[in-house]
């Protein structure tokens, strides 16, 4: 009796540990062969036959398609640079450069990757539309009012994420650092 | 005492290995996948448009709203599948994933060099049936091995400036992706 006691304690710890630590590691991701640039966190390696069983359990669970490594490279930010998260009440502005590619595009989603509705109907920018610096170099500026310039609409979010994709650019599995790839800083400016 | 401790301990193991299996089971087992989601709206072995991505139509998280897209889901028991895709103006890419959304290949128009981006893909049995003359005239197409008898392909125009977006779906309009229905020529030399 007590051991069949005990052994089914035993199991019932197991199912929640493993299925605990799956949710986990599957809703949150892992570090496996992250790239981690300023803000900015890619996975280049989810883009080709190598990828993790971490990466490949999240993305199924969340339905999604990685980008390909042959089409481009996708990196995520959702806090700034001092790691402050991205609040769509606050003026938050994206300036500087982006690493070579042929084109690129800047997209605000939410949590759990849907575009924020505006009346603008601006859910991002290519590297084409944007309007830049007699540098070359641009600023984008998020904020739930319209502003001047590169304005992206966040809604008035609480909390958003930003997707930086590169599209045909020697990006990938290879990059490990600010020279190789020079992401564009994120600031916060102000706050109401 | 001991017996809880050791209970734990036990329980706690035997949790990393149920970790490990339910990890590498999930892409098996998940039903809101991105194949599973596109099956009900894409035609077997034909080019589906998608709608553009909008804040209502959530069709899978994190879709670039500047491109144009279009699902190939196919199924290669009937025969390998022949692809074109004309290039746009700004950017085209084809992405190739298995039926648990591995993406194992991926092209753009640049690494193409032509107007149309024209590719076989067949299962590796496929490949080994096809006769070696064959091959010598086929060199100038590409052949794709997919890993998986069904997958999908995704095709993308980019559209630089949201005006362009008609322009970008047009050129996606004229792809093609269908079976391979001309007879091979082994058979006709036996």
């Amino acid at each position: 009796m007590r051991l069949i006691l005990i052994s089914l304690l035993a199991m019932c710890l197991a199912a929640v540990v493993g299925v605990g630590i799956t949710w986990m590691t599957a809703t949150k991701g892992t570090d496996l062969g992250t790239l981690r640039i300023g803000a900015w966190t890619a996975r280049p390696k989810t883009g080709t036959a190598d990828i993790d069983p971490y990466s490949r359990a999240t993305i199924v669970r969340n339905g999604e398609l990685p980008i390909g490594t042959g089409d481009g490279v996708a990196f995520t930010a959702t806090t700034d640079d001092s790691k402050k998260p991205l609040d769509g009440r606050c003026d938050v502005v994206v300036s500087g450069v982006t690493p070579a590619a042929r084109f690129w595009t800047l997209t605000l989603y939410d949590g759990r990757g849907h575009l924020v509705a505006n009346a603008l109907q601006r859910y991002g920018f290519t590297s084409q539309e944007i309007v830049r610096g007699a540098d070359g170099g641009f600023e984008i500026r998020l904020a739930s009012r319209s502003r001047a310039g590169n304005w992206l609409p966040t809604g008035g979010l609480e909390r958003y994420v930003l997707m930086l994709r590169l599209y045909d650019t020697p990006v990938g599995v290879a990059t490990r650092t600010q020279r190789d790839a020079p992401m564009p800083a994120i600031a916060t400016v102000g706050c109401p | 005492m001991i017996r809880l401790l050791y209970t734990i301990v036990a329980g706690v193991l035997l949790g990393l290995v149920v970790h490990l299996v339910s990890v590498l089971a999930l892409p098996r087992i998940a039903t809101q996948d991105a194949y599973s989601r596109l099956t009900p709206l894409t035609e077997l072995n034909a080019v589906t448009a998608l709608p553009p991505a909008e804040p209502g139509n959530a069709l899978m998280p994190f879709m670039d709203p500047a491109f144009a897209t279009a699902i190939c889901r196919y199924d290669l028991s009937g025969g390998a599948i022949k692809l074109a895709v004309p290039v746009s103006q700004a950017y085209t890419s084809v992405s190739f994933y298995t039926r648990n959304e591995i993406a194992y290949y991926a092209i753009n128009d640049r690494s193409a060099g032509r107007k149309v981006i024209e590719l076989d893909l067949m299962t590796e049995a496929q490949h080994n049936d096809l006769p070696e003359d064959e091959e010598i005239t086929a060199a100038d197409r590409l052949i794709i091995d997919s890993p998986t008898t069904t997958g999908l392909i995704v095709m993308k125009a980019l559209a630089a400036e949201p005006g362009l977006m008609p322009q970008a779906q047009a050129s996606l309009a004229a792809a093609s992706c269908k079976l391979q229905t001309d007879a091979p020529p082994k058979q006709a030399k036996r």
